[in-house]
């Protein structure tokens, strides 16, 4: 395994479930804890932890900001910010004993990426760039947007947070993305798009006809008129010249959120369900973190099954159950061995999702870890996810 | 059996993430198969879904057989990885013979150029893969002909923008060649040859998805086809008996009396734990009967998938296709 690097502690070899526990409440209460990022592949309930840990943190002082990317509409309504104007704004119900308050808000992808754009460049060319065709699928389509974008706004709230004092924690949630990883790499993947070889070219004749003649160009355009029609070409040049003066501010901004994210004061925390799927994105995110030099407070293993304690185990009530099958019954028919049924199904799941589990921590048995049992409703209100941040710190 | 959807060339399987989507996509592919049919199942997000799930190595830019139907029926499925860059590449030497500048094209970038900004040029180039995949006949020379066609697709979020390929070249490329292109796939997927399928499990969000989704495909003119229930609970209690869970009201001598008959050693911490258990499986229940009840009102034809408690191996995939045949699916 890659993860294995010098100077680890721990055990050679290990039946623990899962790594040492993770202790959220002492990650809450740091102030040196200034960013958390929750991460992890999609349908996880990253959004739901994100929200359940800003709640537990305010109600324990801490001034939070969460942002969340595409939040459940009952979860937005238990926030109070169902309308989408990506602006933080007060939650309320929050317990303020504790001194703490909480904002929350939802990002939305277009009108943050307007904004920087707008604060680059001068009024008219900002609107130039914003009426052409290739912007607003950049903005609004482009595969890696959302993730540039929430990392932008995070760092514009952390920067917003140091200035004003109103918040020393943000909270940031990460876009359900195909792949955990992709929003790392998307900071880097824009700018080195927009750096590409083939936007220097686009921009060549805007530089002087001298460039025209390279050899491969005519071949090149020709190409592409054939293909996408002139008109296309024409919005592309225009585009890519318009954008030609922001490119450094990107490419310095991708930069410098990169470098937050691997400052002290950041937390990640990985999220999974016990789902092959979600654990191996979450071995990949753990070590990818750690070749980023990024700092990792640990893993949170959502919607894990919780064994009663019976004594009983699954070969036992399911053979128990089909003694009872034939022959009368006390109670109603069919229910005793029911019961017993869904006691074996429920130990196979279990036993299931530990091995997933020490299939990771074999792997990465240094990975602090928080499990949060299945729920079995919804969150759709502050006590549900006060109820998640309590069983988020154990 | 016959199928619900005669005459259906594409099934389109789309779901919001952690549904089981590409789980269900294959065991829809593998049903079709097994009625004797070629069939050829699809993923276009990269991820090599198809190829863990099959256990076989990740899956070239190439149609490769991954089963066979038993028996002697002659079905047999194929599954292809689209790539959006080879997908240019092969479409370029197809209709246009580029030769030197094929190359010249990837050497300065507009591949990846083409492929990732250019708006909607992406899923012009994935659909049209699989436009093309449909529309292969017998006579074509050296192709492989199939009966059916199955598309993992990007979840639900995306399904309409994904396949609604016309709008997102529009304002763009309002002539040419990819514009022709496009509307050619377009007809397709807007035709009685094409439905789109939707995974959900009974959980409010993902349902809450599956609504906004019809409702975004109705609206763009895309053929619904049906919903997919993934991860359905066992139900092993009946009314009565969860209703009494839910009170706290089941029997507790009466059980009692029979596990001493079945000869477990009955402890009050046994009970105590089955009875929480039971109380635990109940509620849940009751969620998936309100989720259900949503789901009908949808007003198209739902299927229902167990969950399988070990988890997804080839062998439970077999198990979901025979389901999903039995319920007139495929």
């Amino acid at each position: 395994m890659t993860s294995r690097r010098k100077g680890r502690v721990g055990p050679l070899a290990s039946k623990q479930d899962t790594g040492p526990a993770l202790d959220v409440d002492a990650l809450l209460d740091d102030p040196a804890t200034e960013i958390i990022v929750c991460c992890g592949s999609g349908g996880v309930g990253k959004t739901t932890t994100s929200a359940g840990l800003a709640l537990r943190a305010a109600e324990r002082g801490r001034k939070v900001v969460v942002l969340t990317i595409d939040p459940a509409r009952r979860l937005a309504q238990s926030m109070g910010i169902e309308r989408l104007d990506n602006t933080p704004r007060p939650v309320p119900g929050v317990h303020p004993d504790a001194g703490g308050t909480l904002d929350a808000m939802m990002l939305d992808m277009k009108r943050t990426f307007d904004e920087v754009v707008e604060s680059q460049a001068s009024p008219e060319k900002a609107a130039q760039i914003l009426a052409n065709p290739f912007y607003v699928a950049l903005s609004s389509s482009f595969a890696g947007t959302q993730e540039y974008m929430a990392m932008e706004k995070l760092g514009q709230l952390h920067q917003d947070a140091q200035k004003s004092g109103r918040w020393d924690l943000v909270v940031v949630d990460t876009p359900p993305s195909r792949s955990a990883l992709d929003f790392l790499d998307a900071p880097e993947r824009l700018s080195s798009f927009l750096d590409g070889r083939f936007i220097r070219l686009l921009l060549a004749p805007a530089k002087g006809p001298a460039r025209l003649m390279t050899a491969g160009l005519g071949v090149v355009t020709g190409a592409l008129t054939k293909i996408l029609g002139a008109q296309v070409l024409r919005d592309m040049q225009t585009f890519v010249a318009a954008f030609d003066t922001l490119f450094g501010g990107f490419r310095q901004r991708a930069t410098k959120t990169f470098e937050l994210l691997q400052a002290e004061g950041t937390a990640f925390l990985v999220v999974a369900a016990p789902e092959p799927d979600a654990l191996r994105e979450a071995a990949y995110f753990v070590e990818r973190l750690s070749a980023e030099q990024m700092p990792l407070a640990g893993l949170v293993v959502n919607r894990a099954s919780r064994l009663s304690l019976t004594g009983l185990s699954g070969e036992q009530a399911t053979a128990a159950a089909e003694r009872l099958a034939s022959g009368t019954t006390d109670a109603p028919e069919g229910l005793t061995a029911g019961l017993l049924r869904l006691h074996a199904e429920r130990t196979r799941l279990v036993a299931r999702e530990s091995r997933l589990r020490r299939r990771f921590t074999a792997a990465h048995p240094t990975v602090p870890t928080a499990e949060v049992p299945a729920l079995s409703s919804d969150v759709h209100d502050l006590d549900g996810l006060r109820l998640v941040g309590e069983l988020l710190a154990g | 059996m016959t199928s619900d959807w005669p005459g259906v060339r594409l099934h389109v399987v789309t779901g919001k993430g952690g549904t089981g989507k590409t789980t269900v996509a294959a065991a829809l592919a593998l049903a079709l198969a097994s009625s004797g049919q070629q069939v050829l199942l699809c993923e276009v997000e990269g991820r090599q879904g198809i190829a863990q799930l099959f256990d076989v190595p990740p899956l070239p830019y190439e149609e490769t057989r991954i089963a066979s139907a038993p028996g002697d029926s002659g079905g047999s499925l194929f599954a292809l990885a689209i790539e959006p860059e080879s997908a240019l590449l092969e479409y370029l030497s197809m209709y246009y013979r580029l030769g030197r500048a094929g190359k010249a094209l990837d050497k300065f970038g507009v591949i990846d150029f083409a492929t990732t900004i250019a708006p909607g040029v992406r899923d012009v180039l994935l659909t049209g893969k699989v436009y093309e995949a449909v529309h292969r006949n017998k006579r074509g020379k050296n192709q492989r002909h199939y009966d059916a066609v199955v598309l993992d697709a990007p979840p639900t979020g995306r399904i309409a923008q994904f396949l609604n390929v016309n709008s997102e070249l529009a304002g763009l490329a309002k002539v040419g060649p990819i514009r022709s292109q496009a509307d050619s796939i377009m007809s397709l997927l807007r035709s009685e040859r094409t439905r789109v399928h939707l995974v959900t499990v009974l959980e409010d969000m993902p349902v809450q998805e599956t609504a906004d989704g019809i409702a975004e495909l109705t609206a763009d003119d895309l053929p619904v086809g049906g919903v997919v229930v993934n991860l359905v609970r066992r139900r092993e209690l009946d009314d009565d008996a969860r209703t009494a869970a839910l009170k706290g009201k089941l029997p507790r001598a009466g059980i009692e009396a029979d596990l001493a008959k079945a000869g477990v050693d009955v402890t009050p911490q046994l009970v105590d734990g089955l009875l929480h258990e039971a109380h635990d499986h109940a509620e849940r229940r009751r969620l998936e009967d309100e989720q259900r009840n949503r789901i009908a009102t949808l007003d198209v034809p739902t299927y229902e998938l167990d969950r399988q408690p070990d988890g997804i191996d080839l062998g439970a995939l077999y198990e979901l296709a025979a389901d999903l045949v039995d319920q007139g699916i495929a």
